[in-house]
């Protein structure tokens, strides 16, 4: 295995996202931007295989400049490379339009033999980066690995979630990959590793850089368009009981009865 | 895409910068600036603008399908699993029949896996028609093949809308499907809907981390497709069925694999959330394991199963089975008890459409009271107890 990529996402601090009562308006205001905590597991997959097979990892993100920021910091993890997708080019894409630009950085570090993302991103929470990814490489895909067993003539086995068990199967390399929180513990940055951060170069890319169909990149690349964004309002219909407990559950007791819940 | 503010028009009265979800507007000299970095065009401004001075341009998408009136019908991807159709399917199809009847347009099935009666199932959900890849090798999920015979359908048979689950296997292939078609793939849509002038599906999802709804389209491509999760939408009655089975020989389509299925490992537990028609679920508000031992006692009173916070989960109380919500399992029982939880929109993802909600919770103030139908105000160390006792008493 010589080179591993692994996709890191910037996502707002969504719990640190408040409505706020009077505009009914999310309060965005001194919300940081974060690493996608999936994202940190899909790190730790990365850099336990390189790790095992001495191979070079490569961190990269698309995002706005700031995402820089990002980047910085998996670099303290022990990254050898950090590249930003940074580009107006890139506004507006939606999972169609991304997994095509990442995919053409995969295509640009060839060769590559194995991609990680996480789960989902916190913000979107689509889960479709990884698998459309894939298959605009022409690549196998294995998703929600909580195990990587172990790589033999070519094919790596993992152990993959699903809703009520785990399924062990392999793939051929090259090959892209999800990971969940079972696979291992995210690691911290070690002081080494802190510094070395700060003095990191992160490479910065457009689309010039990149092998790609301008026609299938942001906006114009994107099928889907978000028409319309609301804050969801929790309404009140039900009663607020306060009393003796025994007051309050012979009350519940006859409501319940009453609808033939019970 | 392209954002602009026509400064002649513009009053500087505000209102675009109070609609901003994003905080990306300000007023310099008593005119809207809009932060590029920020804005994610979702058009809040343009809409909340009295003034028509804020206006997007949408590059029209090139990626755009031919001959868009020649795709028609709903089509709801038919989950099996074992050999079992998933309840989703059933889902979906109640759903879709919506759907189809606002569009005037058939509602189709797509099934893949070993010939049991699954296709007479789905005809009896209401289907119009089912298409039907059928063969032994079939019966556990493999990305490639499945990927291939559902794309191998929508190319022949082109139907205007595609749904599927958003289940392990449909969070693991939809979007592979979608990236062969190069078509727009919404996930976990809470809301669905034709609109009227259009006649493009109206897509609605949380988005970040549920503190904003999004309706979003697919114009220009076909299918429109979108996952949902299972139990946000009431099961297809069992009627006469009528409709056709479409038989597609898999020798016909070409699948190749190169992913192989090992060995199949069972979870350490059986317990069937999705399903539940009445749920207990204690959260963080335990303060302690044992907690748990009062949350069983309640659930076996009433004939239900434990569910779980994440903060319990995370505490190591209880395994990752019991999660319910964003992260953990979508429920819809008939009778949902939050017993010291919150109700952090997270939470309140995976619940909030349960029938009945009864709130235990200490503090008045706690969201959980806003979504609760009965909300018990009280130590629930005190409470529960009380409740079994007057369960297992009995009477009117
Ligand atoms: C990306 C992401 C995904 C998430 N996904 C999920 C998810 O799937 N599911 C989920 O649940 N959460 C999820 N969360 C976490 C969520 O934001 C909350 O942190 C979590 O739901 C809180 O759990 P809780 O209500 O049990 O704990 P708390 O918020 O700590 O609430 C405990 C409650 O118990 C009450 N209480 C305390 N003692 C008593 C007592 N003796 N009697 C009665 N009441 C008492 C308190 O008043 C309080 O309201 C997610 C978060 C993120 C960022
Ligand atoms: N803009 C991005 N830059 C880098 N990686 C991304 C980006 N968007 C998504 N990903 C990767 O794809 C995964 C799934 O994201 P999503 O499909 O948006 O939920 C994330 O966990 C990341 O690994």
């Amino acid at each position: 295995m010589e080179k591993i990529i692994v996709f890191i996402k910037q996502v707002p601090d969504t719990m640190e996202v408040r409505i706020d009562p009077e505009t009914n308006r999310i309060i965005r205001e001194g919300v940081p931007s974060i690493i996608n905590p999936y994202d940190r597991y899909a790190m730790e997959a990365a850099l336990r295989l390189k790790e095992s097979f001495g191979s070079r990892a490569v961190v990269a993100c698309m995002g706005p400049p700031q995402a820089e920021a990002a980047l910085r910091e998996a670099m303290s993890l022990g990254f050898d490379q950090a590249i930003l997708l940074s580009s107006r080019d890139f506004a507006g894409s939606d999972t169609l339009a991304t997994s095509y630009t990442l995919a053409a950085l995969v295509r640009k570090l060839a060769p590559v033999d194995v991609v990680v993302c996480g789960r989902e991103a916190m913000d979107g929470s689509t889960g479709q980066v990884g698998p459309e990814m894939a298959e605009h490489l022409g690549w196998p895909f294995l998703g929600f690995v909580s195990k990587v067993e172990e790589l033999k003539e070519g094919r790596l086995r993992v152990n993959r979630m699903m809703e009520d068990h785990y399924e062990e199967i392999e793939g051929p390399l090259p090959l892209v990959m999800t990971v969940v929180k079972e696979i291992a513990e995210p690691r911290l940055p070690s002081l080494r590793g802190l510094l070395q951060a700060k003095k990191a170069q992160i490479q910065v890319w457009g689309r010039e850089e990149l092998e790609m169909e301008p026609a299938r990149t942001g906006s114009a690349g994107s099928p889907t368009w978000v028409k319309r964004v609301w804050t969801p309002e929790h309404h009140t219909q039900g009663m607020k009981l306060t009393g003796e407990p025994e007051e309050l559950v012979d009350r519940l007791y006859k409501e319940l009865k009453g609808q033939n819940l019970l | 895409m392209k954002i602009t503010v026509n400064l002649e028009k513009c009053t500087g009265c505000r209102a675009c910068v109070k609609a901003c979800p994003f905080d990306a507007i300000s007023m310099v000299e008593k005119k809207a600036v809009i932060d590029l970095d920020k804005c994610t065009y979702c058009g809040s401004c343009v809409e909340a603008c009295r003034f028509e001075a804020i206006a997007i341009e949408r590059e029209p998408a090139a990626v755009s399908t031919e001959n868009l009136e020649s795709y028609r019908g709903v089509w709801v991807f038919a989950e099996q699993r074992s050999g079992h159709l998933a309840r989703v399917a059933f889902e979906l199809l109640g759903e879709g029949r919506r759907l189809a009847g606002d569009l005037g347009q058939p509602l189709c099935a797509a099934y893949i896996g070993p010939e049991n009666g699954s296709v007479e199932s789905l005809l009896k959900r209401g289907a119009d028609r089912v298409y039907a890849v059928t063969d032994d090798s079939l019966l556990h999920f493999q990305d490639e093949p499945y990927a291939a015979i559902l794309t191998y359908l929508v190319r022949t048979y082109r139907p205007a809308i595609l749904l599927a689950g958003a289940t392990y296997i449909g969070r693991s292939f939809i979007p592979r499907v979608a990236a062969r078609l190069r078509t727009g793939l919404t996930a976990d849509c809470t809301g669905l809907a034709i609109d009227p002038e259009t006649k493009l599906l109206a897509q609605t999802r949380p988005t970040f981390g549920g503190n904003l709804m999004a309706t979003i389209f697919c114009e220009k491509n076909r299918p429109q497709m979108a996952t949902v999760r299972p139990r946000t939408f009431d099961e297809a009655p069992v009627g006469a069925g009528g409709g056709e089975a479409v038989r597609v020989p898999f020798s016909e389509i070409a699948a190749g694999n190169r992913v192989t299925l090992d060995r199949i490992i069972p979870g350490s537990e059986e317990i069937d959330l999705t399903d539940a028609e009445i749920i207990v679920s204690g959260g963080r508000g335990l303060g302690k394991p044992e907690g748990f031992a009062l949350i069983k006692g309640l659930a076996d009173a009433l004939g239900g199963v434990v569910g779980a916070s994440r903060a319990a989960v995370d505490a190591g109380w209880i395994s990752y089975a019991h999660q319910v919500g964003q992260t953990g399992k979508t429920v819809k029982p008939k009778l949902y008890f939050a017993c010291g939880i919150s109700g952090a929109i997270q939470h309140l993802a995976g619940m909030g459409t349960s029938d009945v909600i009864v709130a235990l919770n200490k503090d008045p103030e706690a969201p959980i009271f806003k979504v609760a139908n009965y909300g018990l105000v009280g130590d629930l160390y005190e409470i529960i107890p009380a409740l079994v006792k007057r369960l297992k008493q009995g009477g009117a």
